[in-house]
């Protein structure tokens, strides 16, 4: 899932800071379950700012609403009326959220309170970490389910560097070395010939360098 | 800010300044290049060196400069920012610098799809934008990018960026221009004119915000060889704007490349006569160096004035 985190609370008051009433938005779908922008943070989210407002003396009307998911038109529809008083909306989806509601509603100031960091899970309660660098041309089949592309500092195919030590990349002692982890497991699998090969430069293309990237499936396609 | 540039002098003089282009080679000889650059040497101020232009892969443009240098003319180093970080950028700088290079270019470079390697990644650290602050920084603050102190020797460039009037949005153009004005940038090549109506309502704007008073804009033109080479860049080139007219003159021509210079000649006798805020012209001739010095003289650019 998307991994999100909130923006401090004086930067997310600072883009609404000549707002008199402001939609607060969270989606259901990942940032929920991340503990970033669910219900309950927007609820948190929307009371933090009208309590700071009030201090300040600058009183704000708030409103909120937790989208089922905020990437998907039809569940943005239900804003429809509710943005026609607002002067602006505070999203608490991941980018994708922010940005659907910007083009659905095109006169309103729309900003983000999240942060979008990565996509990837949880290892412990309140601890997330990035397992998929989206590169659109998976490799775990070549690297025993272990990801190079994002868990290797520097997406080596054919690693490990000569900063790997004691288990641990060159960057922190914090940070695994994703190619010893690799080793450990081909090793463990019996496979460690298929490490020999050497792994040809990827295909860019498929991910973000071959420019905005777009599926379709034409076999599910209406009309 | 006074730095060795020969450009600059010239340009700082109010001479009308002319610089022209070598692309260098997809191999590992000099040989083409200080032809090329024999060739211009007398007929302009300084040569681009285009870096890895339309991402093929092609002799480094800093490589290329010594050659340029060594053959008597002032390279201008193209730097895209696509192929490398800050960390290489600033290297390569200092490199250039120390090969006795005085003029850096900055931009964004084309998309790695249109060249020889389109699966490779793509860089863009900084954009065209900061690298102009980036050569400022290390030239005016003695700093690098980071903000740590270069002790000695900093590289001092005279910096150049790009404009084009010819892509959207139009007006927003203008104001970019003066972004990079702000940003540090000294001097300004344009993409190639071909739409002299559209370029005279660019420099109207232009002049309107007092941006020509505070960098020197040099107007870039192509001679083109005939029809079919105008009407590939009318269909196939983004951001270029080739008019129809154009294309038919070339068509109707009994001899279209003579033709094509013909048009070049009259666009920059237009250019320098008609257009105010313009303080020079870029020639682009494309696989077509050795047209230039004929176009030079015939818009009464010749001599260059000698600079020591």
């Amino acid at each position: 899932m998307i991994i999100a985190q909130q923006k401090p609370v004086k930067d997310i008051a600072a883009m609404i800071s000549d707002c008199n009433k402001v939609l607060f938005v969270g989606c259901a779908g990942c940032v929920t379950v991340c503990l970033a922008g669910g219900e309950k943070e927007t609820e948190i989210l929307a009371s933090s700012l009208r309590i700071m407002r009030k201090l300040e003396h600058k009183p704000i009307e708030t409103v909120t609403f937790t989208a089922t998911r905020q990437c998907d038109p039809e569940y943005i529809v239900a804003l429809d009326n509710m943005v026609q008083e607002v002067d602006a909306i505070v999203s608490l989806a991941c980018g994708v959220g922010v940005q659907y509601l910007a083009e659905r509603f095109k006169d309103k100031w729309v900003v983000p309170a999240l942060d979008t960091k990565f996509i990837g899970g949880a290892t412990e309660h309140g601890v997330w970490e990035e397992k998929c660098g989206l590169c659109g041309d998976c490799v775990l089949h070549l690297t025993g389910g272990i990801c190079p592309i994002i868990r290797c500092s520097k997406s080596i195919l054919n690693g490990p560097c000569g900063g790997s030590q004691y288990g641990k990349c060159e960057i922190s002692k914090d940070v695994d070395c994703a190619w010893q982890l690799i080793y450990d497991r081909m090793t463990a699998l019996g496979k460690l010939d298929k490490l020999m090969e050497i792994q040809p430069p990827k295909d860019w293309t498929k991910s973000r360098d071959g420019g905005p990237r777009r599926a379709v499936r034409e076999d599910v396609m209406i009309g | 800010m006074k730095t060795e540039s020969k450009l600059q002098q010239i340009l700082d003089n109010g001479q009308f300044g002319v610089t022209a282009e070598i692309g260098p080679p997809k191999h590992s000889s000099s040989e083409g290049m200080r032809h090329h650059a024999h060739m211009l040497k007398e007929h302009v101020d300084a040569t681009n060196i285009t870096d890895n232009q339309t991402a093929i892969v092609r002799l480094s443009s800093i490589a290329a400069g010594v050659h340029i240098l060594d053959s008597g003319i002032e390279p201008i180093v193209q730097m895209t920012c696509r192929d490398r970080n800050r960390i290489a950028m600033q290297s390569d700088l200092m490199g250039a610098y120390s090969l006795g290079m005085r003029n850096v270019l900055c931009l964004s470079g084309d998309h790695q799809q249109f060249g020889n390697h389109p699966t490779s990644k793509n860089v863009y650290d900084v954009d065209s934008m900061q690298l102009i602050q980036l050569l400022r920084r290390m030239r005016d603050e003695k700093k690098f990018f980071s903000g740590e102190e270069i002790k000695e020797h900093e590289p001092r460039f005279f910096i150049g960026a790009v404009a084009n009037p010819f892509a959207d949005p139009f007006e927003y153009r203008v104001a970019r221009l003066e972004k990079k004005v702000e940003a540090g940038a000294e001097f300004i090549q344009t993409q190639c004119i071909f739409d002299m109506e559209r370029f005279e309502r660019f420099m109207e704007m232009v002049r309107a915000r007092g941006i020509d008073e505070r960098v020197h804009i040099l107007a870039g033109v192509t001679p083109l060889k005939g029809w079919r080479a105008a009407k590939y860049i009318q269909n196939n080139v983004s951001g270029m704007i080739v008019p129809e007219e154009l294309v038919q003159r070339l068509k109707s021509a009994e001899d279209p490349k003579k033709e094509g210079v013909n048009i070049c000649v009259e666009q920059i006798k237009y250019i320098k006569e008609n257009i105010k805020g313009v303080h020079g012209v870029h020639i682009m001739a494309i696989a077509w160096e050795e047209v230039v010095p004929e176009i030079v003289e015939r818009c009464g650019l010749y001599p260059r004035p000698k600079i020591n």
